[in-house]
């Protein structure tokens, strides 16, 4: 369809629209959520059904409310990419009530409030995942433990049980949730084991690198990633920003002091790393927008990832770094606007 | 204000203009530092709208007494110096009578003098209108900010703890220990954090502004349905 008929010079079309730019995501998307199927059970499968049932009666009531066209917008998918980014983010067997609140808020104070898609200065799936770390931490920190390390997969129905009633004999449920590899190093270093003690001895870390699953779904995010630069979904600048960043700050800390600072292998492998590289900092209406500005904004958020994961009070900061950095997109894009072709400075 | 209209008239129009019409928390938007600070709940609300209520009436009171002999240069510190006085009289009282509320509220019941409502009405009405007037003036608009502080610190504690009136001996005794109301346990952590306090009032503003809207297109015997998309601010 092309809505924008061309006059004039010969321009070149993208023939782009925001459901299509939504569909890629989405297909990339669905390597991580298999491979996240595999390792960690059917729990994710239950909370995407939950939490797109609860996107769609949000986004529906909410543009009826604000008086908009339903069809149109409920149809360009740009709800189904939040939900999708929320869902990665919570616990797979947290309470069914935890990612309805979670999408509600996400949509209603992250999206609708501030005029809809394309106004919002924030990213709505790190604002749903900020408000329930904040509001709901006990629930957020349990997760799932890879079937590897625990021995036992949880089936689909008790799955169900789990999420909807909450009640699972305790003897499963201690044997099959636990902390993950970021909380281990960073509990481990309160307790004063050195990271690489650490590394090497605790069950749920693989072969001395990341976590056991952790390790396959961040790879399986990257590779959807890069089924998104090569269709031209997303730009570079995002992901190498942000890896290169969080990349190096590992790095030099590591050198420096191995006992004390992961290694960046670690870092790029684990918790939402890759997630945030590919999928979450690409968002185009919350990201910076000028080739300068997108790679500070990436680079940004990298360092600041590193920073809480380090030293701040939570395992992994990817939501409140996003959230961080999208305050200073306005900026970042007003001193990074490129020279105009053939002007004088 | 209109200067033939009749006393009851003005006083009429000065209590709408408190309560609601021009609410100095909700329409002004001052005081936002105590307000967003200490109503994680209807308690500490009550008890700092209170304090900011006295302080608001005695100060009206007092600028209104000195209002002619007051030079048009200096009168911000003659103004300052008053609200000063009322507030550490208030915060003198506090500590005596409410000991544990005043620890709560902290620093809270001193910066009542740098509290924009205060300086702004004594400015703004104490110091062009006789003493009945502003005295009214300051009841309303205290009462009107007390009101906010009220709900926003009702609806914080609700939503975080699912409680009303918690700690409600702070303030009234021993005997108001069994007042509180439990609804419900656990609740959203975050509504007694800062950025609860920010989304809560926001939601009082578009509430209130909501209301205005529907009155006015009733008013005008336009359907309610336009009033769906507020206009842009």
């Amino acid at each position: 369809m092309n809505r924008w008929p061309m006059h004039g010079a010969p321009f070149l079309h993208a023939d782009t629209s925001v459901a299509k730019v939504m569909l890629r995501v989405q297909i990339a998307s669905l390597l991580p959520l298999l491979v996240h199927i595999y390792y960690f059970g059917w729990g994710i499968a239950v909370q995407w059904t939950l939490a797109m049932l609860t996107g769609l009666v949000v986004e529906y009531a909410m543009l009826h409310l604000r008086g908009r066209p339903v069809k149109p917008f409920l149809l360009d998918g740009s709800a189904v990419i939040t939900v999708t980014g929320l869902t990665f983010c919570i616990p797979p067997e947290s309470p069914w009530w935890l990612i309805v609140i979670g999408v509600s808020f996400a949509l209603i104070f992250g999206k609708h409030l501030y005029g809809g898609l394309g106004f919002n200065p924030f990213n709505p799936a790190m604002l749903g995942y900020a408000f329930l770390l904040v509001s709901f931490p006990a629930y957020m920190t349990q997760w799932t433990l890879p079937s590897e390390v625990s021995g036992h997969t949880l089936s689909l129905t008790e799955s169900l049980l789990k999420i909807f009633t909450g009640k699972l004999p305790d003897s499963i449920m201690d044997q099959v949730t636990g902390a993950t590899p970021l909380d281990h190093v960073k509990t481990g270093l309160t307790q004063g084991i050195s990271v690489t003690d650490t590394l090497h001895n605790a069950r749920v870390i693989w072969d001395g690198i990341a976590g056991h699953g952790w390790i396959q779904w961040n790879l399986a995010f990257m590779l959807g990633g890069l089924y998104l630069l090569w269709t031209r979904t997303i730009r570079w600048q995002y992901p190498v920003g942000f890896l290169g960043a969080l990349g190096l700050m590992a790095a030099v800390f590591h050198a420096m002091d191995p006992d004390h600072y992961a290694p960046a292998l670690f870092h790029l492998l684990s918790g939402g790393t890759m997630l945030a590289a590919f999928f979450i900092i690409t968002d185009p209406v919350t990201a910076s927008t000028t080739p300068l500005g997108r790679f500070i904004y990436a680079a940004g958020i990298g360092v600041l990832v590193y920073v809480i994961r380090t030293w701040g009070g939570y395992p992994d900061g990817i939501a409140f770094a996003v959230l961080l950095m999208n305050i200073f997109v306005p900026l970042i894009d007003q001193y990074t606007q490129p020279r105009v072709k053939g002007h004088r400075t | 204000m209109e200067l033939n209209s009749s006393p009851l008239q003005q006083a009429r129009e000065i209590l709408y203009d408190g309560l609601w019409n021009n609410n100095q928390a909700l329409v002004a938007l001052l005081g936002l530092c105590p307000m967003l600070a200490v109503t994680n709940n209807a308690v500490n609300g009550l008890g700092l709208g209170v304090a900011t209520l006295i302080v608001l009436v005695v100060s009206n009171v007092l600028v209104s007494l000195i209002r002619d002999y007051v030079p048009r240069e200096v009168r911000i510190p003659i103004f300052i110096g008053i609200i000063a006085t009322a507030v550490t009289i208030i915060d003198m009282l506090m500590a005596a009578y409410v000991h544990e509320l005043h620890k709560l509220l902290g620093i809270f019941v001193p910066l009542i003098v740098t509290n924009c409502v205060i300086l702004g009405r004594a400015e703004a009405f104490a110091s062009k209108n006789p003493i009945w007037a502003s005295a009214l003036d300051g009841l309303a608009m205290g009462l009107g900010f007390l009101m906010v502080l009220v709900v926003l610190g009702g609806l914080r504690e609700l939503l975080a703890q699912g409680t009303l009136f918690d700690q409600a001996f702070l303030m009234f005794g021993q005997q108001a220990r069994d007042w509180t109301l439990h609804l419900f346990d656990g609740g959203i952590l975050l509504a007694a954090l800062p950025p609860g306090a920010f989304i809560g009032l926001g939601l009082l503003v578009a509430g209130k502004n909501w209301l205005e809207l529907r009155r006015q297109s009733r008013l005008q015997r336009i359907p309610v349905e336009s009033a769906h998309e507020p206009a842009k601010a």
